[in-house]
């Protein structure tokens, strides 16, 4: 087991990660957050609250469950806890900006899309991630990057957040 | 935790753990009503078959739109126009069914125990969508949810169930599960519609609604249900309103927040008066659509894995 980050370099990373988006497209009216369920969502919130520090306007974030627009439903001998989904404000014209705490395969991004796409029609939608562990199974990339960690397939990366597990770092870890 | 059974046959055989998680998955399907695109891909390639052998409306309504709002493909099955009616037996019709691949069956059958008969027989999922007098474990589900949405708890809560216990289904499961969960219940209508040892499901009787209602956090009012008038279990629906149904009067003696519930469909100015019904303390159609969100919940449950 590794220790890819600690409490100070994740708050430093999403500090980047907000300028980053902040510095894309400089209008903020339109800008919305959307974090993925479950480690996404605390994600979301911290750099929504970044950017409102930043430019006083308080963001419209959102969560978002990817359960029912998983591709191994029919795969799974347990169906998944279904968390929920909360998107109060409308999405249409609007730049969407996903935020997850791991890239990996592509598929989760793939689900949320999905999922976005049933609540309206934004005018974009980009993606931003705390890792990139590589690994893609689907034509998926990140628009922002906390960091890249090349990783071997039989590998995990493990992220802990304090709203979820109490502590904030990044594992990598051996699977099994 | 995780849903292991192959079917939903009642509530009285599961456990408080089971019902709280039915119920919190529900939360998650309630909010997909509010969307503007009210439907999700989770059961795409599936198809439900619902067979009812008794007329119903909302029931198998509720459940056809939960299995489409999920992308399941839905085969409806009415006793009437089938090859039942050719003296075919009800487990050859759905083994036939079965074998051309579909992959749950939602019955409703007035014989009390046949969706057990089927869920023994067939690999699939059964759901009993109500089975005689017997259970309709949905309907429980969507009513306890309904409680629940409005009043934060179910532990503690005073309930008066009040009409026609005896032939009510919807009155059995909804006092499994509310004792399961905590709430203290009562029944209450004539004697000759109070079956005998239901208080062994421990639920208090009483014989008029005056000293059932007081107090109470919930009320919910069953359907006298008029065809059964023949069989001498009323002298008269005048005389059932004049001492059952929901008058102003008798609602004042619940608590101020009390609700107001009907599983339907509801005889206006029988169980209760248009106003009631309509009126600030009925969830009656709150009920209806949390019911499409309880369904949907139940087939992912059951269905959403290999």
């Amino acid at each position: 087991m590794a220790k890819l980050m600690d409490k100070e370099e994740i708050r430093r990373v999403l500090s980047r990660l907000s300028h980053q988006i902040l510095e894309k497209d400089k209008e903020v009216k339109d800008l919305v957050i959307v974090g993925i369920q479950r480690r996404g969502v605390p994600l979301a919130e911290r750099i929504s609250g970044m950017i409102e520090r930043m430019e006083g306007k308080k963001l419209d974030t959102g969560i978002l469950d990817i359960t029912l627009y998983r591709d191994d439903l029919t795969q799974i001998a347990h169906q998944p806890i279904v968390r929920n989904t909360h998107i109060p404000f409308p999405i249409d014209n609007k730049r969407v900006v996903l935020i997850d705490d791991v890239l990996y395969t592509g598929r989760t991004v793939r689900a949320a899309i999905d999922v976005l796409i049933d609540f309206g029609r934004p005018r974009k939608i980009e993606l931003a991630v705390l890792v990139d562990r590589g690994h893609r199974e689907l034509p998926i990339r990140a628009d922002f990057v906390g960091k890249n960690i090349p990783t071997a397939s039989e590998e995990m990366v493990e992220v802990k957040l304090e709203e979820v597990d109490g502590r904030d770092e990044v594992l990598l870890l051996k699977r099994g | 935790m995780n849903f292991k059974r192959k079917d939903l046959l009642g509530i009285e055989d599961l456990s408080k753990e089971e019902i709280l998680f039915i119920l919190e998955t529900t939360k998650s399907f309630r909010e997909i009503l509010e969307r503007p695109i009210k439907k999700v891909p989770t059961l795409r390639g599936r198809t439900v078959v619902n067979l009812f052998f008794e007329v119903s409306t909302r029931t198998r309504m509720s459940f056809e739109l939960a299995e489409k709002r999920l992308n399941a493909d839905v085969l409806n099955f009415s006793a009437t126009s089938s090859s039942l009616a050719k003296g075919e037996t009800l487990l050859d019709t759905v083994k036939n069914i079965l074998a051309m691949k579909v992959d749950c069956f939602v019955l409703r059958h007035p014989v009390p125990g046949t969706p057990h008969l089927l869920a023994r027989e067939l690999p699939v999922p059964i759901i009993n969508a109500g089975d005689g007098a017997h259970e309709h474990p949905t309907q429980a589900l969507l009513d306890i949810y309904t409680i629940q949405e409005r009043k934060k708890r179910i532990e503690g809560l005073k309930v008066a169930i009040i009409g026609d216990i005896t032939h009510s289904r919807v009155a059995r499961s909804n006092i499994w599960g509310l004792s399961k969960l905590g709430a203290e219940v009562r029944v209450c209508g004539p004697p000759t519609l109070i079956p005998p040892l239901i208080e062994e499901m421990g639920v208090e009787i009483f014989y008029l609604p005056e000293d059932a209602l007081r107090e109470v956090d919930i009320v919910m009012m069953l359907r006298i249900q008029k065809e059964r008038q023949d069989e001498g279990f009323l002298p008269s629906i005048s005389e059932y309103i004049e001492f059952f149904s929901l008058t102003e009067d008798r609602l004042s003696l619940a608590r101020e927040d009390v609700l107001v519930m009907h599983p339907g469909p509801v005889n206006r100015g029988v169980e209760l008066p248009a106003r009631i019904a309509d009126g600030k303390r009925s969830v009656i159609l709150d009920q209806v659509v949390n019911g499409v969100a309880v369904r949907m919940a139940v087939l992912y449950l059951l269905l959403a894995k290999r």
